[in-house]
């Protein structure tokens, strides 16, 4: 592999308070001044990222993302560790900052881009891509204090990817403007990608990360918790928001490398999940069309005062297609038995277009695994469909359409 | 492209940016000018404005106590030189001190290096002050008072001025970060210090047993020096023009080694 872009190694960040200010001052100057506390944010982080990389950071608000991100940048300074970079750091973590609403989109340009570091010659060569990405036309000569909202974004994102950095980082500012817009800014940032920039994007947004990423990092407490492909790291996360007293999350490497999150209080369990074919043997290639179904049995561990089940069915990227559970349906189960075993049975018929897809199961105690999560299993069944006896179609799901051709 | 580095902060990497300072200079000009409909004449006109009222208010007191200079516009001439000191002074000190405080929502979304911030602040305050020369060399041939060539010196003294002010005004930029006291005390320094510098006096009104008072007010050591190039036609005062030029280079150093000491500390704290 070549070299990474950038590394990070042990780098860890703490605010620290004194009891006066003035002797944060006198510790500058070398005086033995102990701070009467010392907050750590992060901690112990520790990774490398290589040329192309697309690494998403997820977690919790407060666990250290933005902290990170900004000592990656170069605006905060860690306490402790180091981070190596070679090449150049874009940083998109606002959009218009060092914006002036009385200068014209084309004074703002230079300057903003000269904060960037860049000079006036580069600017100049730079602004016809700039002013044409942005797509503001006449504006582009008049104060910014008369754009749209919108408006001003787009020159704002055209600015900060005017030059192609070596690493883009990005925090939460990838939906600027309109739908178009945005199809025209991932379009950007990937082609920046295919030419060897390395991004790190923060995002809550799971179908940008999954899109986006090769690589996912999951940040909990100041520290490092994931760091896998996206899938597997998502699902993690996602188990980790659930996650209350007395939980604890399990995973498993399944036979092809994808990883199995599971994870609840174990108050009633998953004993076993199955898909049935047609035929009513376990099927794990379905065909477009066909009736299956799901049998999921369930026993109940400890007294809780429902039991729902529920299931999504979701593709190689995680995205659900499909997703319901018994509280919806109006079938949850109220104040099951200790010690009772349930059988749920599913019958679909399998209207996806052909791929891979998993099924995660959830035992909770009410329409949302928030409620209270008993047990969650992320690629509990896994199977493929295959297109044997329709006529052939392009997408993600089977919807028979009845065609009739007048003349 | 050149691989513009990871700006870390650091005067010499200011350097990359120097066409940003320029830009920003120009910019807050163009701010200025922008939306005003006399623009840049206002810079011109407050402060001959505060000239005018001065120079009404106190002249009667002040008539006769100019020795040296034979012109009925003597005390006009004397504030003017003054004025031509203490401003720019006050504007760096004045701006320096909230630099990080104003900037800083730039500086937490935006890597830059600190040190470009109280150059800009620099390049504003020497533009302004040289229209302002310019204004004021213009009044004196108005008012019969051609300069000698004295004032060559003014260049000289006029480094020593901003260097004095840029290094107090680092040192409590960067304090007033963490102590915001600083900012309001700084303000009413300032005004104390406006009197105790004869600018709108002359020190000969002063009783003679308190003048040590004046004579220990670093600013004086620069406005006298004004004083002597641009109303007496006199050299320099080098003791006093040496002592104001080592206490900058003192006090730029240590406001250098505190935006350095507090780098990791700063950003917690905006």
């Amino acid at each position: 592999m070549t070299a990474p872009l950038l590394a990070l190694q042990g780098v860890g960040k703490s605010f620290r308070r004194y009891r006066r200010e003035i002797h944060r001052v006198l510790s500058w100057f070398g005086l033995p001044m102990p701070p009467v506390d010392e907050r750590w944010v992060l901690r112990d982080i520790g990774f490398a990222v290589h040329p192309g990389e697309a690494v998403g950071i997820v977690g919790r608000n407060g666990a250290g993302k933005s902290t990170l991100l900004k000592m990656i940048a170069g605006i905060m300074r860690q306490t402790e560790g180091s981070i190596i970079v070679s090449g150049r750091i874009a940083a998109i973590l606002e959009l218009g900052m060092g914006f002036s609403g009385e200068l014209t989109g084309r004074q703002n340009v230079f300057h903003a881009a000269g904060m960037m570091g860049f000079s006036h010659a580069e600017i100049e060569a730079a602004l016809d891509d700039i002013a044409g990405f942005a797509e503001i036309g006449a504006f582009f000569d008049q104060p910014i204090r008369v754009y749209s909202s919108g408006m001003q974004m787009r020159l704002a994102f055209a600015v900060a990817t005017a030059f192609r950095p070596d690493i883009l980082i990005v925090d939460e500012a990838l939906a600027v403007g309109d739908a178009y817009f945005q199809h025209k800014s991932m379009e950007r940032i990937r082609a920046f990608q295919a030419q060897g920039t390395s991004l790190i994007l923060v995002s809550h947004d799971k179908v940008a990360l999954q899109s986006l990423c090769t690589r996912a990092i999951l940040l909990d407490g100041g520290t490092l918790l994931r760091d896998g492909d996206p899938q597997s790291v998502l699902d993690y996360y996602n188990a980790l928001l659930a996650k209350k007293e007395g939980e604890e999350i399990e995973v498993e490497t399944l036979a092809d490398g994808r990883v199995r999150t599971i994870s609840g209080t174990r108050e009633a369990v998953i004993e076993s999940a199955s898909l049935l074919g047609p035929d009513g043997g376990p099927a794990d290639t379905v065909g477009v069309g066909a009736t299956v179904t799901l049998l999921v049995r369930a026993r109940v561990v400890r007294e809780i005062p429902s039991l729902v089940l529920g299931y999504a069915i979701k593709d190689r990227l995680g995205q659900t297609f499909f997703g319901i559970n018994t509280a919806f349906s109006k079938q949850g189960i109220v104040a099951p038995p200790v010690g009772a075993t349930y059988t749920f049975r599913i019958a679909f018929p399998m209207m996806l277009g052909p791929g891979t897809y998993s099924i995660a199961l959830a035992l909770s105690g009410g329409e949302s695994h928030l409620d209270s999560n008993y047990e969650w299993r992320d690629l509990a069944l896994m199977f493929d469909v295959v297109n044997l006896d329709k006529a052939p179609f392009d997408g993600k799901m089977y919807m028979p359409p009845a065609i009739t051709i007048e003349r | 492209m050149t691989p513009a580095t990871q700006p870390r902060g650091g005067f010499a990497r200011s350097w990359a940016y120097r066409y940003f300072v320029l830009s920003s200079i120009a910019t807050d000009f163009r701010l200025r000018v922008v939306r005003s409909r006399l623009g840049l004449v206002w810079l011109i006109l407050s402060p001959l404005l505060q000239v005018a009222i001065y120079a009404l208010v106190l002249s009667a007191v002040m008539r006769a106590r100019l020795p040296g200079i034979d012109n009925q516009y003597a005390y006009a001439i004397y504030l003017l030189a003054g004025f031509l000191a203490w401003y720019p002074f006050t504007e760096i000190v004045t701006r320096c001190v909230t630099i990080f405080i104003d900037n800083a929502n730039a500086m937490k979304k935006i890597a830059f290096p600190r040190a470009v911030l109280p150059l800009v602040t620099l390049g504003i305050a020497v533009v302004n002050n040289l229209i302002m020369l310019a204004v004021v060399l213009a009044a004196f041939l108005l008012m019969g008072h051609a300069p000698s060539l004295t004032v060559l010196w003014l260049p000289l003294i006029l480094a020593v001025n901003l260097g004095l002010a840029m290094g107090l005004g680092l040192c409590c930029g960067v304090l007033n970060v963490f102590i915001r006291d600083i900012g309001q005390l700084v303000q009413i320094a300032l005004q104390f210090g406006f009197w105790l510098t004869p600018i709108v006096y002359v020190i000969d009104i002063i009783p003679a047993s308190y003048r040590w008072i004046i004579a220990l007010n670093p600013v004086f050591w620069v406005v006298d020096n004004y004083h002597r190039v641009l109303v007496y036609d006199l050299p320099p005062n080098w003791q006093a023009l040496g002592a104001a030029a080592a206490l900058a280079c003192l006090l730029l150093a240590l406001g250098r080694f505190m935006l350095r000491r507090s780098q990791a500390d700063m950003m917690d704290a905006l």
